[in-house]
């Protein structure tokens, strides 16, 4: 395999994966269970999802590690656990994937808040998230993708502890926006243009969004992150806001719909196009097909 | 400017020292406690309120606000009854079963306290029972309940099915919210409102205890 970096700058846009919570579900995730258990307690699922997406045309696949910072981690009383998860989540998906795919190790909010708006210090969100990256880095990582935030400090945080253990290591960087009457931004209130500068100089290589409201929103994101940077720009979207159809809680978005606007976000300059809640292996299936 | 008017406007900057030294002067200059409550902290974060649902102002703002007007509150407290802290009414809140996101949770809670309620707030991962259980004890009106996953949300439907079979659905209204539920979930499950972000929450709160 190329160099991660050198195969965003020559090749065609990179497919990644979609949704890992919905499909850990359909295979025993209780609702309130911590699914970076899963890790610990049942690997040869995480073997499986990465199997799933790389069938389905993925080309960058997530490791199961959203949630497996210390700090999130205690939620369930499993931070002592954080290196174990870290690195069996990350052994899973290369033994899935070998070298047919990148693994990408996630890293996703502590769910807590900093001072002085909240009760962390940021000491312990660093090395919080020190931890949880160092494992994965230690276990092999193509690429990081630090991801879901709505706290630009959070996130550099973040960035900056994968930077101090390994300055080489890609690092992508994605937050999550609301459509707002005056434009995009985090819950924290942070728009685009200050997430792009405050990512890529703290040492992201990639930047760009995940989550959110939708694809059609996700086109008007790329565009505002593409006037503001030459980066390479990551996309994830979910597929739409949930409904409720018939008593079922259903994600709006087929896989064809995303997949035509997945096409408009290539030409946007779009390098990696993935998905993110609610989209499935067919959804990325389609996405590949709509993009090579 | 007149006192009242300049901690409203203390809590809107999120200077919980001017709001507690102004609440301070106020009282010194025998205004009754329970307008300083009403036009002055309750004031001023329902405008705070009213900027974050139109997207002025972000959660950083209304978490320093919130702390602003606890500082306010914690010299208005010893002085106000209990009917007059909080004149509007009782409100259980959770984060539903299985679900351990209490962010938006607690932003409600922020506007409720703000609106003048008194807020019973269970935490997360609460079980129906014990939202039927506080609401029963404390003799609130509202059971508000948040869920950010969709595999979560099923358990607001728990809550409205138990207060029907104990009878308890006309006393203990529900109102239910988080960035997966829709409005149309909020009538299928038969819960009585649908907060669709905290401002809109404390409104539909309102008038449910009206």
């Amino acid at each position: 395999m190329q160099p991660f970096l050198t195969r965003l700058q020559e090749g065609p846009v990179v497919v990644a994966d979609g949704a890992m919570g919905s499909l850990l579900m359909e295979r025993g995730l209780g609702p309130g269970e911590s699914p970076e258990a899963l890790n610990l307690t049942r690997p040869e699922l995480m073997q499986e999802v990465a199997g799933l997406y790389l069938e389905a045309g993925a080309e960058l696949i997530q490791t199961n590690t959203f949630g497996a910072s210390p700090l999130k981690l205690a939620l369930y009383g499993l931070d002592d656990k954080a290196e174990d998860i870290s690195r069996l989540a990350v052994e899973a998906v290369r033994e899935a994937v070998g070298d047919r795919a990148y693994v990408s190790g996630s890293c996703g909010p502590s769910g807590r808040i900093l001072e002085p708006y909240g009760d962390v210090a940021p000491d312990e969100m660093r090395n919080s998230f020190r931890r949880q990256l160092a494992a994965m880095i230690e276990a092999g990582v193509d690429v990081l993708c630090i991801e879901t935030m709505t706290d630009v400090g959070e996130a550099t945080m973040a960035l900056e502890a994968a930077r101090q253990i390994s300055p080489d290591l890609p690092v992508m960087a994605t937050m999550t926006f609301d459509a707002t009457p005056r434009g995009y931004y985090t819950i924290m209130g942070t728009d685009v243009r200050q997430a792009a500068e405050a990512l890529l100089s703290s040492g992201a290589d990639v930047v760009g969004s995940n989550c959110g409201n939708g694809i059609e929103n996700m086109i008007e994101i790329a565009r505002e992150f593409r006037a503001c940077t030459d980066a390479p720009l990551l996309i994830q979207s979910n597929a739409g806001l949930p409904e409720t159809i018939g008593g079922d809680i259903v994600y709006p978005e087929t896989p064809e719909f995303m997949a035509e606007r997945a096409v408009k976000l290539a030409e946007l300059g779009v390098n990696i196009i993935g998905g993110c809640c609610g989209t499935t292996p067919e959804h990325i299936r389609a996405l590949a097909r709509a993009l090579h | 400017m007149e006192i009242l008017a300049q901690i409203a406007d203390g809590l809107k900057d999120g200077d919980d020292k001017q709001v507690r030294t102004l609440t301070q002067t106020a009282l010194d200059r025998s205004i009754d406690a329970s307008r300083i409550l009403e036009d002055g902290l309750i004031a001023g974060m329902q405008v705070v309120g009213e900027r974050f649902r139109d997207h002025e102002i972000f959660l950083p703002d209304v978490l320093l606000a919130a702390r602003a007007m606890n500082a306010g509150l914690d010299l208005l407290q010893p002085l106000l009854g209990e009917s007059e802290t909080h004149s509007r009414g009782k409100v259980v809140i959770g984060t539903v079963k299985g679900d351990l996101h209490d962010i938006g949770k607690n932003l409600v809670g922020i506007m409720l306290n703000g609106a003048g309620f008194e807020v019973i707030d269970l935490g997360k991962d609460v079980a129906p029972e014990q939202f039927v259980e506080a609401a029963r004890d404390s003799g609130a009106g509202v059971i508000g309940m948040s869920a950010l996953l969709t595999t979560t949300m099923p358990a607001m439907k728990e809550v409205v099915g138990l207060l029907r079979s104990e009878g308890l659905s006309d006393s203990v209204r529900t109102i239910v919210g988080g960035a997966p539920v829709t409005e149309e979930y909020a009538r299928d499950i038969g819960a009585d409102a649908y907060g669709f972000d905290a401002a809109s929450a404390v409104e539909r709160v309102r008038e449910l205890l009206e």
